[in-house]
Formats: structure tokens, C-alpha cells, sequence
């Protein structure tokens, strides 16, 4: 059996269940945006986690690939949000997401 | 009969010059236009009439012109003269020309000179589409022309709300007859399968049979038609309130011609009337109701003109009994009579009214007969002829219609007379009445001067000559008129003579009698006239007759009033069915408004529902 | 051929008058009216050439997307000759009625009333239902965009349901012509939206009647007839003047023409089984409409109402099934195009001068512009049904055809003689009659420009009242086609 894992891959994807309820958590009750930004950059790195120790349980090379996407969406993503995280700051003058619920119906 | 067709063109023609130069021809040109068009159609009728009597044929035919074919349905524009017609004619254009040169003087001081005559030439046109129209299509062109002048002269001085007012109810009034009418007309081209009327009558004569009920539906329709038009209970009420138009417009519209429509129009349908007695019945019930309530009503009004006016609708109350006795020509005599003496009297009316400054409340005239000589006069022999004195021209005709009536088969024959001669002695009451009230007694108008020098002034003095020609019409228009008109139908006409027998004696003695009685009531002092005044008796009748017998009321209280009520309740303007689609507007702006709460611009709470989705979907998926 | 050059000439000169606007804002409405007596004065030449041997006076019949069964089929007989003879005259009085009324974008206001027309051109003349749907949208948007854009005071409202109803209706049509063409399709295994072939398709009685319901409601929403006319009062009130002459004189009578063609000979079992349903609510209509237009305090509300009563005598005369009732029908089309277009441009010229529609503030208007009172006299007489005067010969030809089919229906209709006199002598009354209002500042008459087209309405309805023969005589071949009738 050709493996390059050496822990067992429940474990790895116990880990990054536990991590993406972490960041989960994080998003969902924090109500600074850089926190919130934090949390949502755990999530992605949860779901990187799995695909890595996937790839590396079948040695296929599409998990590092997919992770490889993650990391250019987590920078385009970290582009847009601190661009928002500025406006949001020069509008508000705060850092509360909660204050910026102009769009409300 | 080319010429025929030149008859109405000649009105015509004036209204479309008038009506197309917008009032900018001078005066003068205007009355020769408005004036002329109606004499030069008036001297091409006594041409054609000369033609008529001259020649054997019973009638002229103009050449015709298509108006409409579809399938079976044929109506072209061709006119038809008979004696019926033709006497129509020449009371409308002698008469009418009269009316109009009366008016060249009558309405000088008046805004809206042309567009005055420009109505009553359109009036004298459609009238005579009225009269001279082969099919009842062309009649019923006719019909609603009269109608649309009428309401247009009513209201002629259009600032006067009340008189725009009563223009309307004119119009409407007389709309609900037009709507029986023309009922009528579906219901004979269905069973005739044609509007032609000389067609129409064959058909009659040849293929129904007494006591057809189709028949009698068609007489009914058509009285309705004919009880809008002629003022005839239960569709009298507008006459009184048209009085409200220039005096011209009352003499000619609503007392010589437009109100003799509906007599016109029973007599030219005369076959179909015959074959039904109860059709008959009804023509003679409405005639003598309305002549009745009519008479009543006259004897207590204070405007000179509503008695005028009541006393035209008594007079064609008399025409409508008289078809409806079977007296066909002596109906016809009366009609024409009475368009000579009553045209009379109103012009008169209109001369004092003028005088005394647009007063018409008799109760504010009286001893103008040395100021005014030539209207009192002429109102004096235009009150002989309505109270049909022996000699004048009304005697002749309101005898030939009771003796008719007293002869006639009827089984209400002596019902019927006894009522006829009760009216004949009311006529007289009221309008000795009216004589007394406005020239004789104490001048009672301290309030204004009388316009002595305008009256007749030179402009105006040329007005005398249709008083001359119509006071001669009204005596001697009876003289030879009945050899004239009791030949228009079959039925043996009775000529009113000085017979000696009691029946006759008596016609002939109602008037004298009512003369005298009116003379004790109302001029001498022999009578107390306030304790006769003053109890509550009279006040209460005299009240209710006053208001025309109460039908202005009823009709108001029934059908006018819930009829505005409910047309101005704001619902109601704005559309009940509109509800509806104001509810699916609610509705959907209730489901928007439920939905956009959900949308509440915390990020975090987009993010919990998302995670909140997920897990459902997820637990969804796991268990199911 | 000539057809489509007339609907090509509209779309084209609508987008010259659009991009004209850059140069003058005078240039567009120049080029909307020179269109306009242009195409009048070619639809009169067809007039006189006369039809070919087959009745028609033009006919275009090519592939457009052949795989649908779909042709660019245009045919134009006597009855869509009148009617879109009607369509170009009417459209120099919109161009002239609002001459001066718009105030922005003079280019696009021209441009949409040009595309207005076109689809209408296009709709009395398709004979493919796809094509006669595209038509059918085509003259919608536009129309929106007049109401929405140059309206008055409630405009986004009155457009928005004006869009809603025609549009839902619409989509009923678009379902009914589809389905129609599947079944047929079903049947004789030809793929085609060809009226001709369609018209013979062979359906059984149930789909026959689902799917004339489908085409009927579309139409009467459009022609409106009650209830689902509520949204004429709106349109009209808020549409600026030429987009109510449009709308009145020539939108309604799409929705009888579509009755008249499509409703009636398509399904004729169908519709022959639904007469007394079409003529109660021509009856209810008639009345309903009159009766509310009495109500009104608005003149051009009033007006709008009044349009109800008079498109019910079209549903009594199309629904008594005989050539005596289509032929009033048709007449009532014409009339009341030209009587309501002037009530229309009236109303338009009145809130031009006075910025009010509101009767209350109006009165004893005739002192001030006799002219104006005249000619509104003339067309209201006209309305109210006057003989010698075109309406009363297509109501009147209805309601003779229509006493054959139902003594109880047609004396209730002819009630709607005695309301036309109520509504129409009260609006008379109300405006131009009594005491001139004193808040009313000084009024001007109508000018040259506004009269001759007046003159041109009113010689228009005197010929149709006495001379209707000249219209009956075009369209008495068609008659038989369009009932169905046996030989």
C-alpha cells in the first residue's frame, strides 16, 4: 500500500472538522470584521487541510491543486474584504459589522 | 320631385354658412340668411303644395341616395310628401319663417346673434327630415335633431346654470321616449323586415291581425316615443322648465312644431293604431290625463310663460285624445291651428317679457294693455282662438275633436267628452286669467320703467308683421283649414258648424261659460278673492297643481336623487371592480413586506441562516 | 411588399425623429407629422388602387424562422385597411395634440408614438400569430414608456398597472397560441403559426373553448370591457395627450380586432356556444362604464369611462353573430376612434391652458373660447350618439342586429342611449357651460394648428354618418370569412 500518510486520515479530517467549527464559530460571533476575517481564513484553511490529506491518502495530485486555488481565492477574498474593512472603518468609524446595516429590508 | 329635396337643403345650407363664418357676418346678413333660408324654404312649400293639390297623385317621391345596405337592411335618404307631410311642412316653414323674422327683432340686443339663428335653422332642418322622411330611420334623424336644437336652444343663454340645467333634463327626458322609439324601430324591422314606412304600413294592413299582440307592443313603443317628444304624461316634465330658452325658441320649438313630433308621428303610423283598440285606448288615456293635469296646473302658475307652456301640453293632450278617438283629421286640424294661435300668444308673451325687462312673473304686470296695444291685441286674439271661441280658428278644430269624440264608438265615449269639455272650461279659466293678471287691473310693477322706445323702436317695428300674419292665421286658419286636412285621412271628419243640437250647443257654450266664470273670479270684485285664497284647501291644491301634480318630485325622489347619490359616493368613483385588483396589490405587498424582514443588513445574521441552512440540509440528507 | 416598407418607414422615422433631437427639439415632431401625413396619404393611394382579385390590398408572405413554422405572412384587407388607415390619420392628431405639451426629450417622445404605431400597423396586418404576438409587444413597450416617462402627477403607478394587465393577458394569448399550435401540430403533423391553417384546425369542442377563452380575455382587457377594464381610467388620466388619442383612438381597437379576427372565426363553435356571455358584458359594460363616467369629476376621466361604454357596443354586435352586428361593430371601431381622439386632444389642450383636468374648476369655459366649446359641443353630441353622425350608425346597426339575438340584452343596451346623454351633456354642462369660473385666467382659443386637424376629425365623423356605405360595401366580402357563415 503506496500511502504517504502516516496518521490516519480520520484523524487529519477530525482535525479540520474541529477547525472549520472553530472559524464557524468565530464568523458567527465575533462582531469585530477582522476577527470575522480571521475566523473565515481558519474556515478555508480547515477545508485546504482536508483536501491536502486526502490528496496525500489516494496520492493524487488534485488535493494540492484545490488548495493551491484556496490560496489565490483566500487572497483575492483578503483583497476585497480589507478593501471593505477600510470603507467600512471611513464610514462607520467603526469596526462593528453590526453598524453597517444600511441594506436592511 | 327634385325639387323636395331644396325644401330642408335650404335651412341646412343657412346653418352650415352660420355655423362655419363663427358669428363674424354682420347682423343684418345674418337674419336674411337665418330669416331667408326658412321664407325661401317656406314660398318652395307652397310651390310643392300647389303641384300637390294640383296634380292627382297622392304623393311625391324626391330621388333617393343610399345611406346604409347591409344584407337586408335598406335605408336610403328619400323623401315622401303626402297631405299629412305636407301640411307639416307648411306649418314648420310658414310658421317657422314667421318665428324667425320675429326673432331678427326679438334677439338684436342678445350675444350669440348667429350662432342663435345657426340652431334654429339645423332645428327647421331636422324638423323637416322629421316630416318629410320615408323611412323611420330618416324620422328618427330627424327625431334626435330636433331633440339636440332644442336642448341647444334651451340652454341658449349658457351662463344661466339653471337654464343649462333644465336644457339637460329637456334632453334626457325626452331620450328615455327616443329609447321606446327606437325599441319600436328593432321591433318592426324584425317583424317587417324593413324601415320603410309606406312598406310598413302595407305590411300592417295586409298581414296582422287585430288583436296582435306584436302589433300592440309596437303602438305602445311608439306612444312611448311619442310621449317623450310631445310633453305627454308621464314624460311631461321637461316642457315647463324649457321655457327657460329664448321666447322664439318657446314658439317655435316647444309650442308650434318639435312637441307636434309625437302627433305626427301617431298619425303617419295610423294602420298599425287602428288594428289595436287597447294601442287606441292608451293614445286617448294619455291625451286626456295630460290635458287634465295640464289645465289644472296652468290655472295656477304665476310665470306667464309655464302658463303658456302647460297650456301646449293641455292643447296636445286634445291632439293625442282626438288620434286616439279615431278623430285623425280633426287631431291634425287642431294641430295646426294650434300652431298658429299658440305661436301667436307666445310672441306676444315674448313682446311684454321684453318690455318689462325679462320679467315674466305676471303677478308683477298687469294694465299694460293701454302701454302695449299691439301685443295685447294679438294676445287677445291668440287667447279668443285658445279658449276656441266661435269664429277663430281653435273653435273649429277643439268642436271637429269633441263632437268626434262625443260620436265615437269608444266604450268610455262619454267619459271621455265629459272630460275633453270639463278641460275646455279649465282653458278658459286660465286663460282669462292670464289676460286678466297682465294687461288689466293696477299696473303692479313699480320696480321698473317700461323700455317703451326699444320695444318699437325702428329696428324692431317690423316684428308687427308676423303678428299681423299669424292673428289672421288664428281666426281665419280655421275657416278653410278642415276642407284641407279632412282629407288627409279616411275617417268622416264632423265639421264644427252652428248646429242646434244640445251636444253642440253645449261645446259651443263651455267656453263662453268659462269666459264669464273667469271673469267673476278674477276681475271683477263681485268675489272675495282672498277667503278663496286663503284657507287651507286651496294653499294645498293650489301648491300641488303649482308643482305640475308632484311627477317633478317623484321622479327626483326616485330615480334622480339615488342616482347622483350613488354616482358620487367616493367608492363609487373610483371603481368597485378596481377593489379587486387593489386587493392582489395588497396582497403582494404583504407577502413583499413579510419577506423583507428577513432582510435584515446583519452580516452576521446572512451568516448564521447560511449555517443554519447547511446543517438542515445536512441532517436532511443524513436521515433521509 | 407595401405593408412592411410602411412598418419598416415607421421603425426607421423613429429613429431618425430620435436622433434628431440633438439638432432642434422642433426637428423631431417635424419629422413624426411629415411620416405621418406621408404614410396617411400612401394608405389612401392603396385605398383608391383597390384590392386584387383575392380582396387584398397588400400581402408579404416569406420565411422568417422556418423551422417553427414561423412567416413574416402580412396581408391587408379591407377591414385592416380602414384600420390602418385610421392608425396613420390618427397619428398626425397625437403628433399635432401634443405638440407643445412635452418639455424633455422631444426625440424619444416622438420615437416611441412612431414604434407605437408600427406595432399596431403590425398587428392589424400579421396573419402568422407568432408574428401578430410580436406585434402585440412591440406596441405595448413603447406605450409604457409614453405614460412612464411624460405622464402626469401618478405616472408610475398608471403605467406600471397599465404594463401588468396588458402584459399578464398577454401571456394568456402567447400560452393559448402556443398550445393551439402544439395540438395542431399533434394532429396534422404540420409545425406552423400560419392563421390560415390554423383557422380550419381540427379541435375538439372542450380545447376549442379553452383555448378562445385564452385569446378572448387577452382581448377584452385590451378593448377593455368590464372587469377588467380598471386600467383605462388610470392610463388615460396620467398618459400625456397624444398617448390617450393613441391609446383611445387606436390601442382599444386592437383588442376588437383581435375578437373580430382571431376570437370569432377561429373558434367559432366555441364562441357561437359563449354569445351570451360576450354580450352580457358588453351590456354590463355599457352601462357600468356610462354610469361611472357620470361619476367622474375629472374631464379626461370621464372621457376614459365613456370609452368602456361605447367598446361595449362592439361586444354586443360582434356576439349577436350576424353581418348586421360585425358591420356595427366595425363602424363603432372607426367612430369612436375619431370622436374620442378629439374628446382626447380636447382634454389635453384644456389641461395645457388650464393645468387642471378637474371639472370643478373648469366652467363657462364657452365665453372664453367659444371655438373650443363649439368643437367640443360637436364631438360630445357625437358621442352621445347623435344620427348623421358616425357612432349612432355603428350603435344603432348593433343594437338592430342585436335584437334578433336577445329582446332583454339589446333594451338594456339602448338604456345606454339615455346614461350617454347624462354623461355627455354633464361634461358639456360642467366645463363650458355656467358661470365662467373666476380663478380661470384668460383662455386661449384654439389656433390653426389644433382647428384644422378638429375640422379634419369632424368631416371624418360627418362622413362616416352619412356615408357609412362607403365603409360597409369594403368590408360586406370579408363578412362571411369572418362569421363562418355556411353558404
Amino acid at each position: 500500500m503506496t500511502t504517504a500518510l502516516n496518521v490516519p486520515l480520520e484523524h487529519v479530517f477530525f482535525l479540520a472538522i474541529i477547525l472549520f467549527l472553530i472559524g464557524a464559530f468565530g464568523v458567527l460571533i465575533r462582531r469585530n470584521i477582522i476577527f470575522m476575517l480571521l475566523s473565515l481564513e481558519i474556515m478555508m484553511n480547515a477545508c485546504g487541510l482536508a483536501f491536502v490529506a486526502a490528496g496525500a491518502r489516494w496520492a493524487e495530485p488534485d488535493g494540492q491543486i484545490m488548495f493551491m486555488f484556496i490560496l489565490a481565492l483566500a487572497a483575492a477574498e483578503v483583497a476585497v474584504a480589507l478593501g471593505l474593512v477600510i470603507q467600512l472603518a471611513r464610514r462607520f468609524e467603526t469596526l462593528d459589522i453590526d453598524r453597517a446595516e444600511e441594506l436592511n429590508g | 320631385m327634385h325639387l323636395l329635396w331644396a325644401i330642408p337643403a335650404l335651412p341646412l345650407a343657412g346653418f352650415l354658412v352660420l355655423f362655419l363664418t363663427e358669428g363674424r357676418l354682420p347682423r343684418a346678413v345674418v337674419s336674411s340668411i337665418g330669416a331667408g333660408s326658412v321664407g325661401l324654404a317656406a314660398l318652395l312649400t307652397g310651390y310643392v303644395a300647389w303641384q300637390f293639390i294640383s296634380s292627382d297623385s297622392t304623393s311625391f317621391t324626391s330621388s333617393s341616395w343610399t345611406w346604409m345596405i347591409v344584407g337586408e337592411f335598406n335605408v336610403s335618404f328619400r323623401l315622401w310628401v303626402d297631405a299629412l307631410s305636407l301640411v307639416m311642412v307648411s306649418v314648420i316653414t310658414g310658421v317657422g319663417f314667421l318665428i324667425h323674422w320675429y326673432a331678427t327683432g326679438y334677439m338684436s340686443e342678445e350675444e350669440g346673434y348667429s350662432r342663435f339663428f345657426c340652431y334654429m335653422n339645423l332645428f327647421v332642418f331636422a324638423m323637416l327630415m322629421l316630416v318629410m322622411g320615408d323611412n323611420l330611420l330618416l324620422l328618427f334623424l330627424g327625431w334626435e335633431g330636433v331633440g339636440l336644437c332644442s336642448y341647444l336652444l334651451i340652454g341658449f343663454f349658457h351662463k344661466v346654470p339653471e337654464f343649462g340645467y333644465a336644457a339637460r333634463k329637456a334632453f334626457v327626458v325626452t331620450r328615455v321616449g327616443d329609447t321606446f322609439l327606437i325599441i319600436a324601430l328593432f321591433l318592426l324591422f324584425r317583424e317587417v323586415g324593413s324601415l320603410e314606412i309606406q312598406e310598413g304600413l302595407v305590411f300592417a294592413r295586409e298581414n296582422m291581425s287585430d288583436a296582435s299582440t306584436i302589433n300592440t307592443i309596437i303602438c305602445l313603443l311608439l306612444l312611448g316615443g311619442a310621449v317623450g317628444k310631445s310633453a305627454q304624461v308621464p314624460l311631461q316634465t321637461w316642457l315647463p322648465d324649457a321655457m327657460a330658452g329664448p321666447t322664439p325658441v318657446s314658439a317655435l320649438i316647444h309650442a308650434a312644431t318639435m312637441v307636434t313630433a309625437g302627433v305626427y308621428l301617431i298619425a303617419r303610423m295610423q294602420d298599425f293604431f287602428m288594428l289595436s283598440q287597447t294601442a287606441m285606448l292608451c293614445v286617448a288615456a294619455v291625451g286626456l290625463i295630460t290635458l287634465f293635469i295640464a289645465s289644472f296646473t296652468a290655472l295656477v302658475q304665476s310665470d306667464i310663460k309655464r302658463v303658456l307652456a302647460y297650456s301646449t301640453m293641455s292643447q296636445i293632450g286634445y291632439m293625442f285624445f282626438a288620434l286616439g278617438v279615431g278623430a285623425w283629421s280633426a287631431g291634425l286640424f287642431h294641430l295646426m291651428t294650434h300652431a298658429f294661435f299658440k305661436a301667436l300668444l307666445f310672441l306676444a308673451s315674448g313682446s311684454v317679457i321684453l318690455a318689462m325687462h325679462h320679467e315674466q312673473n305676471m303677478f308683477k304686470m298687469g294694465g299694460l294693455w293701454k302701454k302695449l296695444p299691439i301685443p295685447f291685441i294679438a294676445m287677445l286674439v291668440g287667447s279668443a282662438a285658445l279658449v276656441a271661441l266661435p269664429l277663430t280658428s281653435g273653435f273649429f278644430s277643439k268642436d271637429a275633436i269633441l263632437l268626434k269624440a262625443w260620436k265615437s264608438d269608444s266604450d268610455f265615449a262619454t267619459l271621455f267628452w265629459i272630460v275633453a269639455v270639463i278641460a275646455a272650461f279649465l282653458t278658459s279659466l286660465y286663460t282669462v286669467r292670464m289676460m286678466v293678471l297682465t294687461f288689466f287691473g293696477k299696473p303692479q310693477s313699480e320696480m321698473h320703467e317700461l323700455k317703451k322706445e326699444s320695444l318699437w323702436h325702428p329696428s324692431r317695428i317690423r316684428t308687427v308683421v308676423p303678428f299681423g300674419l299669424l292673428a289672421v292665421l288664428s281666426i281665419a286658419g280655421g275657416w278653410m283649414g278642415f276642407e284641407f286636412t279632412g282629407r288627409l285621412f279616411g275617417d268622416d271628419g264632423v265639421h264644427a258648424e252652428l248646429h242646434f243640437d244640445p251636444i253642440a250647443l253645449l261645446t259651443l257654450g263651455i267656453p263662453f261659460a268659462g269666459v264669464v266664470v273667469g271673469y267673476f273670479l278674477f276681475a271683477s270684485d263681485l268675489i272675495d278673492r282672498r277667503t278663496l285664497i286663503k284657507n287651507k284647501l286651496s294653499d294645498l291644491l293650489s301648491q300641488f297643481w303649482g308643482s305640475g301634480w308632484g311627477f317633478d318630485w317623484v321622479y327626483d325622489t326616485l330615480i334622480v336623487k339615488p342616482f347622483r347619490f350613488v354616482a358620487q359616493t367616493r367608492t363609487n368613483r373610483n371603481d368597485i371592480v378596481d377593489l379587486f385588483f387593489k386587493l392582489i396589490k395588497f396582497l403582494a405587498s404583504l407577502f413583499h413586506h413579510i419577506l423583507s424582514m428577513f432582510q435584515t443588513g446583519h452580516v452576521r445574521w446572512y451568516a448564521f441562516t447560511m449555517v443554519g441552512g447547511l446543517l438542515l440540509v445536512f441532517l436532511a440528507v443524513v436521515w433521509i | 411588399m407595401s405593408v412592411m416598407l410602411l412598418i419598416l418607414l415607421l421603425l426607421g422615422a423613429g429613429v431618425v425623429a430620435w436622433a434628431s433631437e440633438r439638432v432642434n427639439t422642433t426637428l423631431p415632431n417635424w419629422i413624426a407629422l411629415i411620416t405621418f401625413v406621408a404614410t396617411t396619404l400612401w394608405v389612401l393611394v392603396i385605398w383608391f388602387n383597390g384590392p386584387d382579385t383575392a380582396g387584398l390590398y397588400a400581402d408579404l408572405n416569406c420565411e422568417w424562422i422556418p423551422r417553427f413554422g414561423i412567416y413574416l405572412h402580412l396581408e391587408v384587407d379591407a377591414l385592416s385597411l380602414m384600420l390602418i388607415g385610421l392608425t396613420t390619420f390618427l397619428g398626425i392628431v397625437a403628433v399635432v395634440s401634443s405638440w407643445t405639451e412635452t418639455k424633455t426629450r422631444h426625440g424619444f417622445f416622438q420615437f416611441n408614438i412612431l414604434w407605437v404605431m408600427a406595432g399596431v400597423v403590425g398587428v392589424f396586418s400579421a396573419f402568422d400569430l407568432f408574428l401578430f404576438f410580436f406585434f402585440w409587444e412591440v406596441m405595448l413597450i413603447p406605450m409604457y414608456f409614453l405614460i412612464a416617462i411624460w405622464g402626469h402627477e401618478d405616472k408610475e403607478h398608471a403605467s406600471m398597472k397599465f404594463f401588468l394587465f396588458t402584459q399578464i393577458s398577454g401571456l394568456l394569448m402567447l400560452v393559448a397560441i402556443v398550445a393551439l399550435v402544439w395540438i395542431n401540430f399533434n394532429i396534422s403533423g404540420v409545425l406552423t403559426f400560419d392563421y390560415d391553417v390554423l383557422k380550419d384546425a381540427n379541435l375538439d369542442s372542450t380545447t376549442s373553448r379553452l383555448l378562445m377563452l385564452g385569446f378572448f380575455i387577452a382581448f377584452i382587457t385590451k378593448l377593455p370591457s368590464v372587469p377588467v377594464h380598471t386600467w383605462l381610467p388610470d392610463a388615460h388620466t396620467q398618459a400625456p395627450t397624444a398617448g390617450s388619442v393613441i391609446l383611445a383612438g387606436i390601442l382599444l381597437k386592437t383588442g376588437a380586432y383581435g375578437i373580430i379576427r382571431f376570437v370569432v372565426p377561429m373558434f367559432n363553435e366555441a364562441s357561437r356556444e359563449f354569445w351570451i356571455w360576450g354580450m352580457s358584458l358588453g351590456v354590463v359594460s355599457i352601462l357600468y362604464g356610462g354610469y361611472l363616467a357620470y361619476s367622474q369629476t375629472d374631464f379626461k376621466r370621464l372621457v376614459a369611462y365613456s370609452s368602456i361604454a361605447h367598446m361595449g357596443f362592439i361586444l354586443v354586435g360582434v356576439y349577436s353573430f350576424s353581418k348586421l352586428g360585425t358591420q356595427g361593430a366595425i363602424i363603432t371601431m372607426i367612430a369612436h376612434g375619431f370622436s374620442t381622439a378629439a374628446l382626447f386632444m380636447m382634454a389635453g389642450a384644456l389641461q395645457e391652458r388650464l393645468h387642471t383636468r378637474e371639472m370643478s374648476k373648469m366652467g363657462g369655459l364657452w365665453v372664453r373660447a367659444p371655438r373650443m366649446g363649439a368643437v367640443t359641443m360637436f364631438f360630445v353630441v357625437a358621442s352621445v350618439g347623435m344620427p348623421g353622425l358616425g357612432n349612432f350608425i355603428g350603435e344603432f346597426l348593433v343594437l338592430i342586429a342585436a335584437f334578433k339575438k336577445s329582446v332583454v340584452l339589446t333594451v338594456f343596451a339602448a338604456l345606454g342611449i339615455v346614461v350617454a346623454a347624462v354623461y355627455g351633456l354633464s361634461l358639456m354642462q360642467r366645463s363650458f357651460q355656467g358661470i365662467p369660473n373666476p380663478d380661470v385666467p384668460k383662455m386661449q382659443d384654439f389656433a390653426f394648428r389644433e382647428m384644422s386637424v378638429m375640422v379634419l376629425l369632424m368631416i371624418a365623423l360627418v362622413w362616416v354618418g352619412i356615408y357609412p356605405q362607403s365603409l360597409l360595401q369594403m368590408t360586406a366580402p370579408l363578412l362571411p370569412g369572418l362569421l363562418r357563415l355556411t353558404s
